[in-house]
């Protein structure tokens, strides 16, 4: 307990507001690289979902990247990456790695959105004389979208987590006081650095399950019964 | 591939030490979500608080648990025993869904067939309900183990060896190849015990066998 509120003194103390190391600076880094790697994931991975939600073809490379991605150890894809495209491009080589580390989820959130929808829905806007692409746009994205949300949701905790270990090579962000606390048996500052990281995922995650539940069309939405919340995708990281 | 060679003996004791930080979490985390998922699955009040709970732990970055549970369990934050909890709780939060999702989808006619056939509870839990729900937690099992194994490597950072020591010493030292062995071994064993498991299924549920090749042609034949 008292380790605790030596925590979160340290947490509180002015000092953190100082420094390029400061606290708010560190959040910012830690947001900076998760919503980039996260933009960039979704450009990639969302056109490539839809496209095998709409065809109906190619789920099994969804399926597959999606379990293949979770066997490789994030930690060691960040420290990998650093070493090969050289120190001196460490921010490009770890967002590369945060950027692989998201596609998956949102890949797989993108493409189960469309697999979701009903097929007489998407009989119906056929036989309206919908053509393909406003099928696609009317129709599978809009009711595929709260499960697309769920996975850019897993991906952003992911990449979370893993810019939290990406601290190892100096890249900032929240997780430096930890790693710093820890070499230097400074538990205070341990915890309070694990304090405002779990903070900030805690909130993260609590801002997109609210963008989940706007996604839902309203008459789900009415009736309580949401899409599922979360794909199992995303490994904890 | 020369430094492979040479460290071949690092790498395999490496590999036992990180099987064994993988498989007792799995176990472990099994033993908790077996009885809690089952709660969750007879009681729909509990599920709702229960789901969440373990939710919002399986938002926590590892880093962030890892200095948590100590002040929670009162052990050192740099023992092997911190890494275990935290993989266990990872695996918790992943099974206790599978497990109340495995026993939701026993067709309710078949739980009242061995009502009325004269299975009491625990019979009937042993030897209907647990065997019925087992594709779905077997399903469960292999998400959780392959993500264990491959998160386990977090534990180098609060001092615990096994394989996530190539990554820093293969940083530390820049030798590319060390860390390259460390990613390869790790998505190996990570795909090796998913085969396992998935074998293992097999041969204890022998049903699903045939089941999962006539859907499976189903599916082809609808595509």
């Amino acid at each position: 307990m008292n380790l605790l509120l030596e925590a979160l003194a340290w947490l509180l103390s002015p000092e953190r507001l100082e420094g390029s190391d400061s606290l708010p600076r560190a959040v910012l880094v830690h947001l900076a690289y998760t919503f980039a790697a996260v933009a960039i994931a979704a450009a990639v991975a969302v056109p490539a979902g839809w496209a095998i939600g709409h065809t109906g073809r190619g789920r099994e490379i969804a399926v597959g990247l999606a379990g293949a991605a979770r066997a490789i150890p994030s930690f060691g894809l960040i420290l990998l990456l650093v070493l090969l495209l050289g120190v001196t491009n460490k921010p490009e080589a770890a967002l590369i790695a945060f950027v692989l580390l998201a596609i998956p989820s949102i890949l797989a959130g993108a493409y189960a959105g469309l697999e979701a929808v009903d097929r007489a829905t998407i009989d119906a806007a056929r036989a309206q004389g919908m053509t393909g692409w406003q099928v696609l746009w009317r129709v599978e994205a809009p009711l595929g979208l709260p499960l697309l949300v769920a996975g850019i949701r897993s991906a952003v905790l992911q990449v979370v987590a893993t810019v939290t270990l990406a601290a190892y090579v100096n890249l900032g962000g929240l997780g430096f006081d930890i790693l710093q606390g820890l070499q230097l048996r400074r538990f205070e500052q341990v915890l309070g650095g694990a304090i405002a990281v779990a903070a900030l995922a805690l909130l993260l995650d609590a801002v997109f399950a609210l963008l989940q539940r706007a996604a839902a069309p309203g008459h789900l939405r009415r009736a309580g019964r949401g899409p599922a919340s979360r794909p199992l995708v995303g490994a904890p990281a | 591939m020369s430094w492979v060679a040479d460290n071949a003996g690092l790498i395999a004791a490496l590999t036992l030490e990180h099987l064994r930080h993988s498989v007792l979490p799995i176990v472990w985390g099994l033993a908790v979500s077996l009885p809690l998922g089952w709660i969750a699955h007879r009681w729909r009040l509990v599920r709702s608080p229960l789901i969440v709970a373990t939710g919002l732990l399986y938002t926590l970055p590892s880093l962030a648990l890892l200095p948590l549970l100590p002040v929670v369990f009162g052990i050192s934050a740099l023992s092997e025993l911190n890494l275990l909890l935290a993989l266990t709780i990872y695996a918790v939060a992943i099974l206790v869904r599978a497990v109340a999702d495995g026993f939701d989808s026993v067709d309710p006619d078949v739980r009242r067939a061995a009502v009325a056939v004269g299975y009491g509870p625990a019979r009937r839990f042993w030897g209907v309900e647990l065997p019925l729900a087992g594709p779905v937690i077997l399903a469960g099992v292999r998400v959780a183990a392959v993500s264990t194994i491959a998160l386990a490597t977090v534990g180098i950072l609060i001092g615990v060896t096994n394989l996530g020591y190539l990554f820093t010493n293969g940083f530390q030292r820049r030798i590319v190849e060390e860390i390259l062995a460390g990613v390869v071994a790790v998505a190996l064993v990570a795909l090796l015990v998913d085969l396992l498991l998935q074998l293992a299924g097999r041969a204890l549920m022998p049903w699903t066998r045939a089941h999962t090749a006539g859907a499976g042609r189903a599916a082809g034949a609808l595509a």
